[in-house]
């Protein structure tokens, strides 16, 4: 069995949710909401939200999508919210920019909605980030299969979904530690491919174990 | 003051069955680095009242994390408890006239505590309005203050409001239960939510033949659908909204109403909100009101398993824990969209919101007509439970904050 020079190093992460200055109570105030919050307010409204509703695999993708179908009764634009997938983007400015768009094109087509009030006003939080290292490391594929099945929701949240912004590559830790690592490209593919929307964390995990031990049979 | 002992003390590891070992580990990796360092809770009751009941849990897990925890109980008078009962009613919005004289006396039981508390502590973490001036005895250096607000201040009364923010604008930073009960303030706020015990009375497993037999005593039929409102006699608890609902319902689907709550015997408006009850329910065989002892966590846990549907259909609300409690326990939820309950409810994935009676009804009769989504939405319910407002969850988001101030310079 290969054995890695770099070690994968399993770690955990808290978020704190700090609450921001904004709130919108028309989809025209949510536009501006968008265009001004800061960085780590659109990271916790579809990216850690993402995380902490991964139990929701069907219609649930990310806080705007969710209130605009909810408060707003603006299905077609929650779909287009919703269907902005954030394995697209490695910025948090392009995603920013395509939130925008999408709200911005719908209020200037619909200019009717764009001022209706909603049931329930809009808060932007943001996002405090804390990462502590779990003092485990692989360097072999079984160890690395090991510490996947060791990891708590939040460890894997962020190794798999939160990872994308910090490579700023369309993949995640465990594939890119698995291709660059352990030179196992199609695995880590494979693992690229599982789909964050329809999966909970725990049928994500148990998938990935799955590829992984289809590899090891392949040893 | 006075240092509070807690009186649960469920072993972290007893956790581990219902989360995971997974997440105790992380738990314990969060609070390795704040190992041995010093916390001071300080609030105004060991007893009695969700701050106390919360930090009785609280308190005790962080001990077992290493962490050098203490929680100490300002003293104060009959008139001090009488001024800040009015302020706690002020802030949520009712009138009240202040006077000098009140503002006297909260400065005084402050300062009175702030001789004799240590305040000394690493992290010190004041809750609500009562003991927030003693940020005054903050010493010269580099501790860390911060103010958990437990309640509503989306309407707070301004006099009374402009005279405590000079004190909370001096915290590091202010916890709040929901954006909507924040305030615009110059330091940080954070989302902190309420949190339940999964392993409490309330909330614990219990055996079918208990529950059985509570039906038994509160002549509940177990076999036909039982919709609930566990709530205190009150009238923002809107339960005479809640009879309408029911009757709408009741046109269509065979049902029993059950309004269970505290007894109002020591409480003049509970009595007469009782009696409206009363007086709606009429000769209703099918509507079950429960007044329940003060403190009955099995009887109310044994209600909530025990039902097909939980409506909380307030007017108003603060977090609305109740709500937690029964998708905790799998239970479809229908509640109004007021205070924290859009938080615990995501409308359409964890429960079902309303906003009229009507809209009530309607949802209660939608649940009832497919209960494969009733069971799919307590299912998601309870995991969202899981995720965010179980007290692990609050001492996971404690250790955060005390991780995040500490690195501020």
């Amino acid at each position: 069995m290969k054995t890695a020079e770099t070690p994968f190093e399993f770690v955990t992460v808290s978020y704190l949710t700090r609450i921001g200055n904004q709130s919108a109570g028309t989809l025209a105030e949510l536009l501006t909401g968008l265009e001004q919050c800061s960085d780590a307010s659109i990271f916790y409204h579809t990216y850690q939200t993402l995380g902490s509703h991964h139990f929701l695999t069907e219609g649930f993708s990310n806080d705007f999508a969710q209130w605009v179908l909810a408060d707003t009764n603006r299905n077609d634009l929650a779909e287009q919210l919703a269907a902005l997938d954030i394995r697209d983007y490695v910025s948090i400015a392009a995603l920013r920019s395509d939130l925008c768009r999408v709200v911005g094109d719908y209020c200037e087509a619909h200019r009717q909605f764009a001022g209706q009030s909603a049931l329930e006003r809009f808060y932007f939080c943001e996002s405090v980030e804390v990462t502590v290292p779990l003092g485990r490391n692989a360097r072999t594929l079984d160890e690395f299969r090991d510490g996947i099945q060791h990891l708590s929701h939040a460890g894997f949240y962020f190794h798999f979904i939160s990872s994308r912004l910090r490579l700023q590559l369309k993949t995640n830790d465990f594939s890119h530690w698995l291709a660059d690592s352990l030179g196992l490209r199609t695995l880590a593919d494979s693992v690229n491919k599982i789909d964050i929307y329809t999966n909970t964390l725990d049928s994500t995990r148990t998938k990935l174990v799955r590829l992984i031990d289809r590899e090891r049979r392949k040893a | 003051m006075s240092e509070a002992v807690a009186l649960s003390r469920i072993p972290l590891d007893d956790y581990t069955a219902l989360l995971g070992p997974a997440e105790i580990e992380e738990l314990r990796a969060l609070a390795k680095p704040l190992r041995g360092r010093s916390i001071e809770m300080i609030n105004s009751t060991a007893v009695g009242g969700g701050v106390a009941e919360i930090l009785n849990r609280l308190v005790p897990l962080a001990e077992e994390l290493e962490l050098n925890i203490k929680w100490d109980v300002m003293s104060g008078g009959e008139d001090f408890f009488d001024v800040t009962k009015g302020f706690h009613n002020a802030l949520h919005g009712a009138p009240y006239h202040t006077s000098a004289k009140d503002f006297e006396i909260f400065l005084a039981y402050n300062e009175h505590n702030r001789a004799t508390l240590p305040l000394d502590a690493e992290f010190v973490v004041v809750h609500d309005p009562q003991p927030c001036a003693l940020i005054d005895g903050r010493p010269p250096g580099a501790n860390h203050w911060v103010w958990r607000c437990h309640i509503d201040l989306s309407h707070p009364n301004r006099a009374v409001w402009d005279f405590l923010e000079p004190f909370v604008s001096r915290y590091d930073g202010a916890m709040f239960s929901s954006p909507e009960f924040s305030r615009q303030l110059p330091i940080p706020q954070y989302l902190f939510y309420p949190a339940i015990d999964p392993l409490s009375e309330k909330n614990c497993e219990l055996e079918s033949e208990f529950i059985a037999q509570v039906l038994t005593r509160y002549r509940i039929d177990p076999q036909r659908a039982i919709l609930t409102q566990i709530s205190r006699f009150d009238r923002l608890k809107d339960p005479v909204g809640v009879i309408r609902a029911y009757r709408i319902v009741k046109r269509y689907f065979d049902c029993q109403l059950v309004l269970a709550g505290g007894s109002a015997s020591d409480d003049p408006e509970g009595a007469i909100v009782l009696k409206e009850v009363l007086r709606e329910a009429g000769h209703d065989a099918d509507i079950r009101v429960i007044e329940l002892p003060a403190w009955a966590p099995l009887e109310v846990n044994a209600l909530q398993r025990a039902s097909t549907i939980v409506i909380q259909k307030s007017l108003r609300e603060g977090f609305g824990l109740t709500v937690s409690e029964a998708l905790w326990k799998k239970k479809p939820v229908v509640a109004s969209a007021v205070g924290g309950i859009p938080i615990q409810i995501i409308h359409r994935h964890t429960g079902l919101l309303a906003h009229s009676v009507e809209g009530t009804a309607y949802q209660i009769r939608y649940l009832l007509s497919h209960p494969e989504i009733a069971a799919k939405l307590g299912e998601h319910g309870h995991q969202h439970v899981k995720e965010n407002f179980l007290i692990t969850q609050k001492l996971k988001r404690y250790l955060t904050l005390f991780l995040t101030v500490a690195r501020k310079p």
